[in-house]
C-alpha cells in the first residue's frame, strides 16, 4: 500500500515538480529565526481567521438575502430556523472582531521589533494594504444585517466621502447608487463583501507572504540571520518553518480557539462591542439611533474624525485627518531612521514614544465608542473653547499625539540612544 | 535580428501603438462598470417631488415627511417660537444664512417663504444623522437660555427653530432648506422650485 502511494506521488511529482519545490521553499526549507516569541503567533492566527471567515461566510450566503426588504428577516431566519445557523453567524461575527484583534497585535509586533525596516518595507506596505482592505471588508459586511447601526453607520461613512470638496456629493450618490443608503447600496455592498474584497484580500496575503519569504523573517532581536550561515548555506540561527513553527503555531491555535469559542458561546455580543444592541432593530431611514458608534475596531479613527473641528464651513478637515491617520502607516519604514530594528536595543525616546502611542490609541478607541459628553464638560467658558466637552478636548490632544508619533519619528529615532546589537540571536 | 544594435523602430512603434489602443479599450470597457454604480432610472423616479398637506398641523406642531428617503420637517411656528429665533441670533454660526444651504427665496430672517412655516431637511449637516426636536421646556439639559430647537444625538450639534446651527457644533452649516413651493395655502410641493412665474 505504502509503495503504491509512493509510486503515485512519484507519478505526480514527475509531472508537476513545482508542488514539492514550493513546499520546500515555503515550509520545510524556509528558515525562520529560532528566537520567535509569543508575538509571532498572530501572523498565522490571522491566516486562520481568514479561513474561518471565508468558510463561515460562504455558508451564510446560502441563506442570506441581499434585499432591503428581506435582509434583516433573513438574518433572523438564519439565527432561529436554519439548523446550525446561529453558530455559523456567531462564528462569522466573532471572527470579524477576532480578525482585528490579531491584526492589531500583529502590527504592534511589527512596531516593536522594527519589522517594517529595510529590507522589509514591501512586506509592511502589503500589510497596510491588507489592513485597509480588511477595514473595507468589515465596513461593507456591517451593512448586510440591515439593522439600525448597519444603516446609520453606513450613512455616516458614505457621507465622509460627501465631504470631499467639489466632487463629494456626486461621489456619495455614486457610492450609494441612490440619494440615500438603500436597496441598491445593500446589494452592491454585498457583492463587494462576498466577492471583490475577499479576492483582493487573498491576493494581498499571497504577496505579503512571498515578499516575507524572499527576504526572510525578522525576529525579536532584529538580527539578520542570513548574515551567519553554516557550510551548507543555511542560516545558523534558522530552523525550518515546518515542523518547528507549525508545531509551535498549533499551540497558539489551540489557545486562540479556546478564547474564540468562549466569546462565541458565552458572549457573542461582547456587551455591545462586537454586535451593537441597536443592530437588533431593523434599519429605519427616518429614525436615527440616539447614539451612533462604529464597531470597536474603527473607533480610534472615528475619534480623530470627531476631534477635528470644521474649518471654513466644511467638515472635510476631519475626514482628511482620519484618512491620513491610516495612510501615514505606509510611510513608517522611511520615518524611522534608527540604526537598530528591535525595541530591545533602542533607547528611552522610542520606548516612550511607542508607549504613549499605544495609550493614546486605546484612549481614542474608547472615546470613539462613547458620546462626546462621556466625561462631562468644563465648568468655565473661554473664547477658544468651541465646545466644552472634556472628551472632545482629550480626543484632540490624543489626535495631535497620534500624529506626532509619526511626524517626529525621523527626529527622535536619530537622537535616540541605541545599544549594541548582538551578532547572533539571543534566546 | 539581435545583430541590429538599434532597437527596431517599426517594432517599437507597433508596441507603443498596440499599448495605447489596448489602454484606450480598457478605459472604454470600464465605462459601463463605473456607470452602473449611478442611480438607476427607478431610483431617480423615486426621488421625484412630494406633495404635503399642512392644514392638519397645529400651531407649534412638527410634521415629518419622507422625500428621497430623507425626513423633511414642516413646523408651524408660533409667534413665541419666532421671537425665540430672534433671541438666539448671537449664538448662531451663520445667523444670516450666508452659506448656500437654502434656495434664494428662503434666504431671510426665518429661512422660509412664510415666517410661520419652517421647511427643512431633518438631516444633520455634520454626518447625516437625524436630529431630535427639543422644545423650549428642555432648559434643564440644553441650557437656561435654550429657546427650543433640534439636537443631534450623534455628535451633539444644536440647531434653532429655523434650522440654523449653533456655534461650536460639529455641524459646519445650517440645515438644508429643500426646494419647495406652495401649491395652495395648505399644500406644499417639496422637491421643486416654483416654475415659470
Amino acid at each position: 500500500m505504502t509503495s503504491r502511494l509512493v509510486a503515485l506521488w512519484d507519478w505526480f511529482d514527475a509531472r508537476m515538480p513545482s508542488v514539492a519545490e514550493e513546499y520546500r521553499k515555503h515550509l520545510s526549507e524556509y528558515y525562520a529565526p529560532k528566537n520567535f516569541n509569543f508575538w509571532y503567533y498572530f501572523g498565522s492566527l490571522a491566516m486562520l481567521v481568514l479561513v474561518i471567515q471565508i468558510v463561515s461566510g460562504i455558508w451564510l450566503t446560502m441563506n442570506y438575502k441581499p434585499d432591503a426588504n428581506l435582509a434583516f428577516g433573513s438574518v433572523e431566519y438564519i439565527m432561529r430556523d436554519v439548523p446550525g445557523g446561529w453558530i455559523i453567524r456567531y462564528i462569522h461575527s466573532t471572527g470579524a472582531s477576532a480578525f482585528f484583534v490579531v491584526v492589531y497585535l500583529h502590527m504592534f509586533r511589527g512596531l516593536m521589533y522594527g519589522s517594517y525596516k529595510a529590507p522589509r518595507e514591501l512586506i509592511w506596505i502589503f500589510g497596510v494594504l491588507i489592513y485597509l482592505t480588511l477595514m473595507g471588508e468589515a465596513f461593507f459586511g456591517y451593512l448586510l444585517p440591515w439593522g439600525q447601526m448597519s444603516y446609520w453607520g453606513a450613512q455616516v461613512i458614505v457621507n465622509l466621502f460627501g465631504a470631499i470638496p467639489f466632487i463629494g456629493p456626486d461621489l456619495a450618490v455614486w457610492i450609494r447608487g441612490d440619494y440615500v443608503v438603500s436597496d441598491a447600496t445593500l446589494n452592491r455592498f454585498f457583492a463587494l463583501h462576498v466577492i471583490a474584497l475577499p479576492l483582493a484580500l487573498i491576493g494581498l496575503v499571497v504577496v505579503h507572504l512571498l515578499a516575507l519569504h524572499d527576504v526572510g523573517s525578522n525576529n525579536p532581536d532584529g538580527v539578520e540571520i542570513k548574515k551567519k550561515k553554516d557550510a551548507n548555506g543555511k542560516p545558523l540561527d534558522g530552523i525550518p518553518f515546518h515542523p518547528y513553527y507549525t508545531v509551535k503555531d498549533i499551540v497558539g491555535v489551540v489557545v486562540f480557539l479556546a478564547v474564540f469559542c468562549t466569546v462565541m458561546f458565552f458572549a457573542p455580543e461582547m456587551g455591545g462591542y462586537f454586535l451593537e444592541h441597536n443592530n437588533f432593530i431593523p434599519a429605519d431611514p427616518l429614525k436615527t439611533p440616539l447614539h451612533i458608534a462604529p464597531v470597536w475596531y474603527f473607533t480610534p479613527f472615528y475619534s480623530i474624525l470627531r476631534a477635528v473641528p470644521p474649518l471654513f464651513g466644511s467638515q472635510f478637515p476631519g475626514v482628511l485627518a482620519m484618512g491620513l491617520a491610516v495612510l501615514i502607516l505606509f510611510f513608517l519604514p522611511w520615518l524611522d531612521r534608527s540604526p537598530v530594528k528591535s525595541i530591545r536595543y533602542r533607547g528611552a525616546y522610542f520606548k516612550c514614544a511607542l508607549g504613549v502611542f499605544v495609550v493614546v490609541f486605546l484612549i481614542l478607541g474608547y472615546l470613539g465608542t462613547e458620546p462626546t459628553t462621556v466625561w462631562g464638560q468644563f465648568g468655565f467658558d473661554a473664547f477658544f473653547l468651541d465646545t466644552r466637552d472634556i472628551a472632545t478636548w482629550v480626543a484632540r490632544v490624543g489626535t495631535v499625539l497620534y500624529f506626532l508619533f509619526f511626524i517626529l519619528m525621523p527626529w527622535y529615532t536619530v537622537r535616540d540612544k541605541v545599544y549594541p546589537v548582538p551578532e547572533r540571536v539571543t534566546m | 535580428m539581435s545583430e541590429n544594435k538599434q532597437p527596431d523602430k517599426m517594432r517599437r512603434n507597433l508596441i507603443v501603438a498596440t499599448s495605447v489602443v489596448g489602454g484606450a479599450a480598457t478605459v472604454g470597457a470600464a465605462v459601463p462598470f463605473v456607470a452602473s454604480w449611478f442611480p438607476s432610472e427607478r431610483a431617480k423616479s423615486a426621488g421625484a417631488p412630494i406633495q404635503v398637506d399642512i392644514s392638519k398641523l397645529a400651531a407649534g406642531e412638527l410634521g415629518v415627511f419622507e422625500w428621497r428617503g430623507k425626513p423633511v420637517w414642516v413646523l408651524k411656528r408660533t409667534n413665541e417660537m419666532l421671537d425665540g429665533i430672534r433671541r438666539v441670533d448671537g449664538k448662531m454660526a451663520d445667523p444670516k444664512s450666508e452659506a448656500d444651504q437654502q434656495p434664494d427665496y428662503a434666504k431671510n430672517e426665518f429661512r422660509s417663504i412664510k415666517p410661520e412655516v419652517m421647511v427643512v431637511v431633518g438631516v444633520c449637516t455634520h454626518l447625516g444623522c437625524s436630529p431630535k426636536e427639543r422644545g423650549a421646556d428642555a432648559k434643564a439639559e440644553m441650557g437656561a437660555d435654550w429657546q427650543g430647537g433640534f439636537y443631534c444625538p450623534c455628535h451633539g450639534s444644536k440647531f434653532d427653530l429655523a434650522g440654523r446651527v449653533y456655534k461650536g457644533s460639529p455641524a459646519p452649516t445650517n440645515l438644508e432648506v429643500p426646494p419647495h413651493t406652495y401649491l395652495s395655502d395648505s399644500t406644499i410641493l417639496i422637491g421643486e422650485d416654483k416654475k415659470g412665474a
